[in-house]
């Protein structure tokens, strides 16, 4: 079965946007949006030290990444906002990879490659990293699931029942690193961020509770990710865009109806869901 | 039983010393207010307190296991996390729906546990904060301005309630206050602060102290005064005794 390319890719697909879903929460819920970007940017710069020292493409991104998610994390809360930071972090990795990337000869069109993803050359090799990093990321949220609620809501509630907000944090943009690092091979690293952020956002209008967003995510990514991947296939476009668009649509779809449903609901004064 | 003692506290806010050398001891059963102007440091005592602020010098020594229910001055909660009531109060640790129900029944919102946070009004949602808190049968409650945003009938149930939870959890309490005329009458200790402790001791002493009259520019006597008249007889008598 894993021998068809297509359902290795589909595969993969739903493995990033399980991983994606619960980090893609945090993101929208900590306003963290440039995270994703400013990860994902560094990850380039991973790429072209990994052509440079001709070591795994996989490995160099995910050093990297994380050298960046500890810095922000480290730097954060020191006079600087963390948009300024991811600003500075974003741009000079991006600036630095490109530079870096320079100096290796012929690799422009694989460059090409790691912009925009290519979930159809994914391999059992990139299978199993994918599954596994993704794994790891959903035991380490699951693990830390109500400390790392709790942080978000508030850091001083957080630090009154005992649990650190800071490592919590920490927990949180080293697993988006990882996220970022796993996911290179399915969107590229300009359309991560989105895999991140539309799903989660598609997700907000019809949860209750942060654990029901979570899940509308996964499922709300799982099929962008499938869908794409069929409809790249029917229309023959390139296949990380597809799906971005595909998540993107579904996002529409979902503001749409939950603007519908608030109209309704602000209607019948006895609704209590008017928000 | 003492709770928590502080020595030597210096606190310091973008460089700036915030608070200097406090001292204070909590113990299990007392109600402790800190009363101050503003920008006198309370907030960040009490955040120091739950360890959201480190010292710059001195220590806080809590007694192992210090179990805290912090009520924050306010809570901003993001629009974009969805949050049932029932959902919050099992932050960080799952409650059962019957354990929940109790609570907001006793903070007087029952009723509330399936509503959106983000649809409450300012005097719900303080009400529910103290809830929460409380669900954690904490040592030492911490409020910061908890009355903010309830109405009359509100701060009334909300004293009452801290009165019968230090009797059956038999906590202690550490709150910070500028309704001074409900502080002078549900005080054990009155805490006067202003960046440094003026001064420090029952209602009664710290409203007549040159500190405290110097800094809120006014006598308080009269407030305390009118209050005891409610009490009856024995309790102006024993104030005019003391």
């Amino acid at each position: 079965m894993l021998d068809d390319f297509l359902v290795r890719a589909a595969l993969a697909g739903i493995g990033v946007a399980l991983a994606a879903a619960p980090l893609g929460c945090f993101v929208v819920w900590r306003r963290m949006a440039y995270f994703g970007d400013a990860t994902a940017h560094a990850a380039i710069l991973g790429v072209a030290l990994s052509l440079l020292l001709s070591t795994s493409i996989f490995a160099g991104a995910l050093v990297v990444s994380l050298i960046m998610a500890t810095a922000v994390s480290l730097l954060s809360g020191r006079g600087y906002a963390m948009d300024t930071l991811l600003g500075v972090m974003a741009h000079s990795a991006l600036a630095f990879g490109l530079v870096a990337v320079s100096f290796v000869s012929g690799v422009r069109i694989d460059l090409m490659a790691y912009l925009f993803g290519d979930i159809l050359a994914v391999g059992k090799l990139d299978l199993a990293i994918i599954w596994g990093g993704a794994g790891i990321v959903l035991v380490l949220l699951g693990w830390r699931w109500s400390s790392l609620l709790t942080a978000t809501l508030n850091t001083d509630l957080a630090y009154a029942s005992g649990i650190d907000p800071k490592r919590e944090q920490l927990i949180l943009t080293l697993s988006l690193a990882v996220v970022v690092a796993v996911a290179l091979k399915v969107v590229g690293v300009l359309l991560i961020a989105a895999l991140l952020i539309i799903p989660a956002a598609a997700a907000r209008p019809f949860s209750r509770t942060p654990e029901a967003m979570v899940l509308l995510a996964a499922m709300i990514g799982a099929t962008a990710t499938t869908g794409g991947l069929q409809a790249a296939f029917w229309l023959d476009t390139p296949t990380g865009p597809t799906i971005v668009s595909l998540a993107a649509i579904l996002f529409a779809l979902s503001s749409f109806a939950g603007y519908t449903r608030l109209k309704v609901s602000r209607a019948t004064p006895s609704c209590e869901e008017s928000r | 039983m003492t709770l928590l003692t502080i020595e030597h506290l210096d606190i310091a806010l973008g460089g700036d010393l915030v608070l200097k050398d406090i001292h204070l001891t909590l113990a299990r059963g007392e109600i402790v207010t800190v009363v101050g102007p503003n920008g006198s440091g309370k907030t960040t005592l009490l955040k120091s307190i739950i360890g959201s602020l480190k010292p710059v010098r001195g220590r806080i020594v809590r007694s192992t296991e210090l179990k805290i229910g912090y009520v924050p001055q306010r809570l901003h909660l993001d629009a974009t996390l969805p949050m049932t009531v029932s959902r919050f109060m099992s932050l960080p640790r799952r409650r059962a729906a019957a354990q929940i129900d109790q609570a907001l029944e006793r903070a007087g919102v029952a009723g509330l546990a399936r509503r959106q946070m983000s649809g409450l009004s300012g005097g719900q949602f303080q009400r529910i904060l103290l809830a929460r808190a409380l669900l954690e049968s904490p040592d030492l409650l911490i409020l910061d301005e908890a009355t903010q945003g309830l109405d009359q009938r509100g701060v009334v149930d909300f004293y009452h309630q801290l009165e019968s939870v230090r009797r059956e959890l038999g906590c202690g309490v550490l709150m910070v206050s500028h309704e001074l005329h409900v502080v002078m009458r549900t005080s054990d200790r009155v805490v006067c602060l202003n960046r440094s402790i003026c001064c420090e001791g029952t209602p009664e002493r710290v409203a007549t102290s040159p500190a405290y009259l110097a800094m809120f520019g006014y006598d308080t006597r009269d407030a305390l005064a009118l209050y005891r008249h409610d009490h009856g007889a024995s309790s102006i008598s024993s104030e005019l005794s003391s």
